[in-house]
């Protein structure tokens, strides 16, 4: 192996490289001020700013509308993220390969009617009408996620393009009819299933809220500690060097797609339990909500960085602000507002993070 | 050291980019324990030869073989499950993942036993250990964090994760693509020790650079590239660095070599 004597070169001019100084350059720290050390902290534990973010909202709102401490709020909260949480998951895989799906919504409302179509109206058992809406869900993610990476569209106008498409053949498929509630309760009650819960000291969660955490946690799981979560960051930061690395980018690519598909199409089945019916027009805003609450969670649009709890967690956060000022007696708009505002601190927050150099 | 059949051996590489040719008809051999350097100016096509022998880039024409058998890489997954470990000019890194995750990126070792093989669990000890005894052994740097993600690390000591990754899994054949390009006097010295370590483990190098100096001391061959084909093959024995330049920018022609149009 290494010798200490210098190899013979051709030119002498490394000649005293046995004398080099072995010491490791050192400096003087001067990063113990309280801003640059916060900034340090943040960098390795991102997480730690929607859940900051999240802490002081909730104290923030417990003050100025003392109802909404309550556990009944709190309770509401969770019902009102179910969904965009689910739709957040999977909008958080895509955004992690640095892409970007528009259409997470309309596949979602297509499986809910799809779920409902078979169960409702053919009368097939729950579980496959289920199984099939999944199938269905898998397999609209599945064409995203061919396009982008076979095709090598911009993920931007593959989901713009499916977005429409899907919302066509949703309405197709429908007739624009909604399935009532009271059909749904009639022939296939296990479609409501998530919509149930258990009550704890005067919160009521929802099996759909628990689900959530869970599978929340086997995301964590996948992303942190299995090879293909490394390879879905990897493809995030830069998509030329995991090539080169070996990864099999475009089976990567499709897979993360169709998984968000698949998520999306279970969030079909929990929204069925949240709303209690299944309507075609339902679900618009979802598509922009999980974008929203990824962002504050802290993942950045650029890809390769960021966290599902972040996006758990950012979820809340417009949960809260949402349901803590209607306590507060604020006008609607004005939740839209708040959110807008979140978005936009949550990116510059991110950015001032990032700066390496300063 | 030239004897038997070449482990690495192309004919007639051809690739062109819309317009542009980038191979136009190039041969290249690589025989077992040695070091070939191949150089050639800018836009030779010197990256695009490596990156064919890669799997990074599909001649459209041509034959690669390898241990004399055929092959045909679709992908850099195909050649490096093959033995062959290149480090690309841009590292080829994920700058937000850990040094370790970097080195065992599309490879990752899993956990034994049911974590392992239902859960897909990552064997994430057992990859930092192998990790940090490479880089020890490398001695190239001081890094005293094996989770530090790569993008804090300095350019020189990227170049030495990747050099290190390619040492470390390269079974057949490691080509670096001007490994020392970022590296400092005391760093160069390392890698050019490495070379010569691989070697020494019998694995032949395909070594891509400008550094004539460098070139000329480690290699045992030099591989001339210009205009898109191998111009000459030259012992550093028999020529001097100026005759090496001179044949790569076509100032001179080597005796016997007539130039094509």
């Amino acid at each position: 192996m290494s010798t200490d004597k210098p190899t013979k070169t051709i030119s002498d001019y490394e000649a005293t490289l046995t004398k080099a100084d072995t010491a490791v350059a050192a400096f003087e720290r001067d990063d113990r001020s309280f801003i640059p050390m916060l900034r340090g902290y943040l960098r390795n534990y991102p997480t730690m700013i929607p859940a900051l973010v999240l802490l002081v909202s909730v104290i923030g709102f417990s003050i100025i509308a003392p109802r909404f401490l309550g556990v009944g709020a709190l309770s509401i909260v969770l019902k009102q993220v179910t969904v965009t949480g689910f739709v957040a998951l999977a909008q958080t895989l895509i955004i992690l390969t640095a892409g970007i799906d528009l259409s997470v919504g309309a596949i979602l409302v297509v499986c809910s009617l799809i779920m409902g179509n078979m169960a409702v109206v053919s009368g097939l058992p729950v579980a496959i009408a289920v199984l099939i809406g999944l199938f269905f869900g898998a397999l609209m993610g599945f064409v995203n996620g061919v396009l982008v990476a076979k095709v090598k569209l911009p993920p931007f106008i593959v989901t713009l393009g499916t977005l429409s498409i899907f919302n066509a053949l949703k309405l197709w498929y429908s007739q624009s009819e909604s399935i009532r509630n009271v059909d749904i309760e009639k022939s296939a009650p296990g479609l409501l299933w998530f919509g149930n819960g258990f009550n704890v000291s005067g919160a009521s969660i929802s099996y759909g809220g628990i689900t959530l955490i869970l599978l929340a946690a086997v995301l964590w799981y996948v992303l942190n500690h299995t090879a293909w979560g490394r390879h879905v960051h990897a493809i995030g930061d830069d998509q030329d060097a995991a090539m080169l690395s070996g990864i099999n980018v475009n089976r990567t690519l499709i897979s993360v797609y169709a998984a968000a598909g698949l998520i999306c199409g279970f969030a079909a089945w929990i929204a069925i339990g949240r709303v209690g019916s299944i309507s075609p027009i339902a679900f618009e805003t979802v598509n922009l909500g999980s974008i929203t609450a990824v962002v504050i969670g802290g993942t950045s649009l650029f890809g390769g960085r960021g966290s599902i709890i972040g996006s758990v967690l950012g979820a809340f956060i417009v949960g809260v602000f949402n349901t803590g000022l209607s306590l507060a007696g604020v006008d609607d708009y004005w939740q839209m507002f708040a959110a807008g505002c979140l978005v936009i601190i949550a990116v510059a927050l991110d950015q001032w993070l990032r700066r390496a150099s300063q | 050291m030239t004897t038997g059949t070449p482990i690495l051996r192309a004919r007639g590489l051809m690739k062109r980019y819309g317009t542009v040719v980038a191979m136009n008809g190039a041969d290249f051999d690589l025989n077992a324990g040695e070091i070939v350097a191949v150089i050639g100016d800018n836009g030779a096509g010197k990256s695009t030869l490596i990156k064919a022998l890669s799997g990074a880039v599909t001649p459209d024409h041509g034959t690669i073989e390898l241990d004399g058998r055929p092959v045909h890489f679709r992908g850099p997954e195909d050649a490096r499950a093959e033995g062959i470990e290149t480090v690309y000019q841009n590292l080829a890194m994920s700058p937000a993942l850990s040094i370790a995750d970097n080195m065992f990126l599309g490879r990752e070792w899993r956990k034994p036993g049911i974590m392992g093989s239902v859960f897909r669990q990552m064997d994430r000890p057992r990859m930092e250990k192998f990790a940090r005894d490479k880089l020890s052994e490398l001695g190239l740097m001081t890094i005293q964090n094996i989770h530090q993600a790569v993008e804090t690390l300095s350019g020189g000591q990227r170049q030495g994760v990747a050099v290190a990754r390619a040492a470390a899994f390269g079974s057949k054949v490691v080509i670096l693509d001007e490994p020392t390009a970022a590296l400092g006097v005391k760093e160069s010295r390392r890698v050019l020790e490495l070379i010569r370590d691989v070697r020494a483990r019998g694995i032949p190098i395909i070594l891509i650079s400008h550094n004539m100096p460098h070139v000329f001391e480690v290699a045992d061959r030099i591989h001339i590239h210009r205009l898109g084909r191998r111009l000459c093959e030259i012992s550093p024995k028999d020529y001097s660095m100026s005759d090496a330049v001179a044949f790569m920018t076509g100032a001179k022609l080597p005796e016997g070599v007539t130039e094509q149009a």
